[in-house]
């Protein structure tokens, strides 16, 4: 695992500072790490970020200091795509093209937050979307989600979760929105590639970003990476893109990992309910699926960082009431 | 055209409230349809196909969603504003103490209906006075006139430096929203140099200056320290409103007051009301008046922050008083309106006896004879008879409940 690269990149980063050092986040978190790259991708711009109550509202300090260096907004659990709305709504009446990306955790998107999310997606409203997914409502203790894989133990499911993941990228893509993709923090060059392209992109865009949480994961902190390229290695989380919710684009097939290499490192599978079978008939249903509308619906050669940047957004208030500016 | 010089219209509660929103042109409008406040979201949506404004409005999918887009332009630096009723204002409730506390200037138009349930589409105050302690200004309006006043005034109490504080501003669901009734408008530009234009304050946009909006504020934090200057931006509104009041007085001839007096300066007894019963309330007094009965009353404009001195002074030599919610708060003594004036006489040395009197829930009509038994009521008390703790209800079917 070559992390050396990786570290440089975050010391000579500082200076931009979306997230800044000296914030709470627990050692080995994955959100943390996934802040520091979203500004790394971003080379120096400084978007507004809206965070919902998730860890990364409680981890960067309490007022009156804090470890967002660009202008952010905390909000309730359910609302950020709406005061994003709001947020980006006045950029484009400036005629400024400077990203707002909602940062949220998997409670706050695929349950309690996902009505504000369609309705945001549904207006493709021009702001990028990233879910931190740790499969668990992480900051209240490690309760189940909806996110949550199926046996998997958590403090509202002592025994084992019954039901499955939700398949949020398909309820997302069926929206249409210009972009959606997922995250890998073991494959940083494709991370980066694919916050690039959402950053060059206009409307809805969203990502979900597999977030390794050592608290609520029962697993070592150091761990984190490779759990992440285990779980991207056995399939489990499929790298792919979707472009426009049409065009589809397998960005890293499975390479043999074991399940279990994935599974026996985590304390929250060690249940006797966790079905092995199940899961493993569960990820080829999915790599069926995902194949299948590839092979479909296929978004043809690699969009790299060589999409083309799309024009700023057209003021579309004309200048009758003046740009919104500072004192 | 002189701001006094515009001609008498007639038109619907929610059609003034529509026009001033045109008139003062926010920067954005994000807003949920909802009876009976629907018109307003709808006239306003014309406007903006009609190019009549130029505000960027939002058709956002719930009122949860419009109270959130209004705090995200506001925090970003835009002069915003929506309107809602009933439901959609309980749907909003965490939303609203969001907007307070991050002080910043909304103007909201609450059209007031009874909650559910069960399912009832008319007038009561039980959303907003559900909502009398999110932080938010308080204005109730009696008629058309004041509920377009109000919005235009609201801009002016919210965006103050010494408040900053968001503003809902509300009229009777359908006896108004619904109902015509007589507008006069100020001329536009009128409207435009009377509000000026809108200062932001540490806006999100402003990249160069980062600020986090609402940011944690635990255990050792200033969470508390936040909410006592919530408070002291309350008293200092008080001046505000009257400065805002006075101003808009010199432009109209329309003077509004905190709290509105009725043939109060010799009266024995008073009635405190709401909202479009007002106007029926004067009947009533006029009536007793006639008859040698000193009554009177007080219109409440204000609700929050709460004029206690203004009613310390119009009731304070009344024998006794009845307060009348059009909201209850089950399980307490009265309505909130009754525990607040009470409250307020409490200190006086010579205090008047205080009667809680509910009515007018889920629309339930008001006729003057309801009015009249409620003065019955006072007057009995006043002639030495013991006073009701339990609740007076009007135009209730007693013998079903």
């Amino acid at each position: 695992m070559n992390v050396t690269g990786v570290e440089e990149e975050v010391h000579s980063h500082t200076e931009h500072a979306l997230w800044r050092a000296g914030n709470g986040a627990c050692a080995g978190c994955g959100m943390s790490l996934g802040l520091q790259w979203v500004d790394q991708a971003l080379d120096g711009e400084k978007p507004t970020m809206v965070v919902p109550a998730c860890c990364a509202v409680v981890t960067p300090g309490s007022y009156p200091t804090t470890a967002f260096g660009v202008p952010a907004v905390a909000t309730t659990f359910a609302s950020s795509p709406s005061v994003a709305t709001g947020v980006s709504r006045v950029r484009q009446m400036n005629g400024e093209d400077i990203p707002t990306i909602c940062w949220a955790g998997d409670g706050g998107t695929y349950d309690i937050g996902l009505a504000t999310i369609s309705g945001a997606a549904e207006r493709n409203e021009d702001i990028i979307y990233i879910c931190y997914d740790n499969e668990i409502y992480g900051n209240t203790g490690g309760q189940r989600s909806s996110a949550t894989l199926p046996g998997a133990r958590t403090s509202t499911t002592p025994a084992g979760k019954h039901e499955p993941k939700k398949d949020i990228m398909a309820v997302l893509v069926a929206h249409r929105i210009p972009y959606a993709a997922t995250l890998s923090l073991a494959h940083r060059d494709d991370f980066l590639r694919k916050i690039r392209v959402a950053r060059r992109l206009r409307g809805f865009r969203f990502m979900v970003m597999l977030s390794p949480c050592p608290a609520g994961w029962k697993s070592d902190p150091a761990e984190g990476i490779d759990l992440v390229r285990a779980a991207v290695g056995c399939g489990l989380f499929p790298l792919y893109e979707v472009f426009d919710g049409r065009r589809y684009r397998i960005n890293a097939r499975p390479d043999g990992t074991a399940l279990e290499d994935y599974l026996s490192r985590q304390g929250r599978f060690r249940t006797p309910s966790f079905d092995h079978a199940a899961t493993r008939a569960a990820i080829a249903e999915q790599w069926a699926y995902l194949d299948a509308m590839e092979a479909a619906f296929p978004a043809g050669p690699r969009e790299g960082s060589d999409v083309p940047a799309a024009p700023p957004p057209p003021p579309i208030a004309p200048e009758a009431n003046g740009p919104v500016t500072g004192p | 055209m002189a701001a006094t010089d515009t001609p008498i219209l007639a038109v619907t509660g929610n059609e003034a409230v529509a026009e001033a929103m045109r008139q003062i042109d926010p920067d954005v409008v994000a807003a949920y349809p909802i009876t009976p406040q629907t018109e307003v979201v709808q006239i306003y949506a014309q406007f903006v196909a009609d190019g009549k404004v130029t505000t960027e409005f939002i058709t956002v999918e719930s009122e949860h969603s419009a109270m959130s887009a209004v705090v995200g332009s506001a925090a970003a630096g835009a002069r915003t504003m929506t309107a809602t009723s009933s439901q959609g204002f309980a749907l909003m409730w965490e939303m609203l103490y969001i907007a307070a506390s991050y002080r910043l200037p909304i103007v909201m138009t609450t059209v007031n209906r009874a909650l559910s349930g069960p399912i009832n589409i008319h007038c009561d105050h039980s959303d907003t006075m559900g909502g009398r302690d999110t932080g938010w200004i308080q204005l109730y309006g009696e008629d058309h006139q004041e509920a377009y006043d109000d919005t235009i005034m609201g801009i002016r109490i919210a965006e103050h430096l010494d408040v900053r504080t968001p503003v809902m501003s509300m009229l009777d669901g359908y006896v108004i929203s619904g109902a015509i009734g007589p507008l006069q408008m100020l001329p536009d530009e009128a409207v435009k140099e009377f509000i000026g234009p809108f200062k932001a304050i540490n806006p999100l946009l402003d990249s160069e200056h980062p600020v986090t909006v609402g940011p944690f504020d635990g255990l050792h934090g200033w969470y508390f320290e936040h909410k006592a200057t919530q408070q002291r931006a309350m008293d200092r509104s008080f001046a505000v409103i009257e400065q805002v009041s006075e101003e808009f007085a010199e432009l109209t001839g329309r003077k509004y007051e905190l709290l509105s007096p009725y043939r109060m300066d010799d009266a024995e007894m008073a009635l405190v009301v709401i909202g479009s019963t007002c106007g029926t309330t004067r009947t009533v007094v006029d009536q007793l008046r006639k008859k040698g009965v000193k009554a009177g009353m007080v219109k409440v404009h204000v609700f929050r922050p709460f004029p206690v001195q203004a009613f310390i002074d119009l009731l304070g030599s009344c024998s006794v008083v009845g307060v009348m919610d059009r909201a209850d708060s089950f399980g307490a003594q009265g309505g909130p309106l009754f525990l607040e004036v009470r409250s307020a006489l409490y200190d006086l040395p010579k205090r008047p006896q205080i009667v809680p009197i509910i009515y007018g829930l889920g629309g339930r009509d008001i006729f003057p004879d309801n009015i009249h038994e409620a003065f019955a009521v006072l007057q009995k008390a006043a002639a030495g008879e013991t006073l009701p703790v339990e609740r007076t209800y009007l135009n209730l079917r007693k013998d079903r409940v």
